[in-house]
């Protein structure tokens, strides 16, 4: 399977055999990544990493992703620092970055800034995620730590709890998840229930979500517990904000009732929707999925690069 | 006798079938009169077999088929009528292409497509009737097309 020159814009864009055959290629990855191997294997290769908007682990991820694979990082974490302040295009941005490197990785506030970013540059694009809208790479971690946790997707219970309204991973993840066969549980408050478009397109694919608001209840059986941030900066009012923050937490006296081999996952930060008491749990398994970003970029790299190992 | 609402013309386009209330904005995607000079009448609400609609006519101008299936994002049920010498020459439904360009814009008022950047908007088709659209870079559904006309 060829993905040189390929840009990683969507989940959507890609076929379960091709999923399949990235998250194999970074099982690959995985020592290196903990740095128990070398590898030089983009050396001499230039990534850009322009992030619009903050980022802690995508961001470090991608750099530890390309450092550890021998190449290089040009870029910024702070546009105000760039010629955007000046009112510069993203087009013209991109044009810049694509003389300038390999490869982009890019995170936006506007949706479908990948897909625009793609039009203007020869080299690959990656998005790192695009305002409410996609966040292919960490779809692929999560499909990653399952796949690794519980060996296989199909007919795992699995729970997307929070923000489903402006979560960008859950729309992507819900989609991935039905390719896969897995049973879905949508967790939400009623305002942030997940978009009817992409309750569509699990159907299209052959699964039927089950939508409820009481955790308590779904926990019982679930096998994944996929937790996400009630999201400040994507509501479009404070007071629609503080009416659902604080909603739902996970804490030790909720997971009582689970399944002994339930893992719970959320793409962080986190604020208050885990109670830290249950980092020290056997089920907490978050640190681990935001370690699984590594591999699966270096792997994303390597590939679109063509510079496989 | 039947009363003719709008004369018969001798050549030209007839778009007959348009959903009642649409023909205006059917004008405004074909840019009439912008970017023609020709006699056009328009019909609105005219009593059919099958309910009311509107008839849009074009006189001594005959329009590419492929420039008119655009309608087709608000009027799917219409039909384009080539007149020569006051009979129809061709007649054929409009189809709405797979892609649609610089149409109409993009609902999403965070898409990068509403932003300053050199591109179009651009709409994949998902469904042709009811016509369904998917816009290229968000992935969002518009939610009312006919309201978003460029």
């Amino acid at each position: 399977m060829n993905f040189r020159g390929r840009d990683i814009i969507s989940i959507k864009d890609f076929s379960k055999e091709e999923i399949n055959y990235i998250l194999n290629y970074s099982k690959k990855m995985v020592s290196y990544a903990k740095g128990e191997g070398h590898i030089e294997k983009l050396k001499g290769k230039v990534l850009s990493s322009l992030f619009f908007e903050p980022s802690t682990r995508t961001r470090l991820s991608f750099e530890s992703a390309m450092n550890r694979l021998g190449g290089r990082v040009i870029g910024f974490a702070d546009p105000t620092a760039t010629s955007q302040k000046k009112g510069e295009s993203l087009s013209d941005t991109i044009r810049m970055a694509d003389a300038y490197s390999d490869a982009i990785v890019i995170r936006h506030p506007q949706e479908g800034a990948a897909r625009l970013a793609a039009e203007f540059a020869d080299i690959p694009i990656l998005n790192a995620g695009d305002g409410a809208g996609r966040h292919p790479t960490q779809c692929l971690l999560d499909l990653f730590t399952i796949i690794t946790e519980k060996k296989k997707i199909e007919k795992q219970k699995v729970i997307l709890l929070g923000d489903l309204k402006y979560g960008r991973t859950v729309h992507s993840l819900a989609y991935a998840l039905s390719l896969y066969g897995a049973e879905l549980i949508f967790v939400s408050p009623e305002t942030l229930k997940m978009p009817k478009e992409v309750v569509n397109e699990c159907k299209e694919l052959g699964t039927e979500p089950h939508s409820t608001s009481n955790l308590e209840k779904a926990i019982k059986d679930a096998d994944v517990l996929y937790a996400t941030r009630i999201q400040k900066e994507r509501f479009p009012d404070a007071e629609e904000y503080n009416r659902v923050v604080g909603t739902y937490k996970i804490d030790n006296h909720l997971l009582k009732n689970a399944n002994d081999k339930l893992i719970v996952m959320h793409p962080l930060p986190r604020v208050t929707e885990i109670d830290p008491e249950v980092d020290r749990t056997h089920h907490a398994l978050y640190f681990k999925q935001a370690f699984n970003g590594v591999p699966v970029r270096m792997a994303l790299l390597s590939l679109v690069t063509g510079e496989k190992i | 006798m039947k009363e003719l609402k709008i004369p018969l013309i001798k050549s030209g386009t007839v778009i007959d079938h348009i959903a009642a209330g649409n023909a205006v904005k059917v004008l405004r995607i074909l840019g009439i009169p912008k970017t023609h000079s020709s006699t056009v009448s328009v019909a609105m609400n005219v009593r059919s077999r099958l309910g009311k609609k509107d008839i849009v006519k074009v006189e001594n101008r005959e329009i590419d088929p492929y420039e008119v299936d655009k309608i087709a994002l608000i009027a799917p049920k219409a039909t384009i009528n080539i007149i020569r010498n006051y009979e129809v020459s061709e007649k054929h439904k409009v189809e709405l292409p797979d892609e649609i360009v610089g149409i109409t814009h993009c609902s999403n008022p965070t898409c990068v497509s509403n932003y300053n950047e050199p591109v179009e908007s651009r709409f994949i088709v998902l469904s042709k009737d009811p016509p369904r659209i998917k816009c290229y870079y968000c992935e969002r559904e518009p939610e009312d097309i006919a309201e978003r006309i460029i």
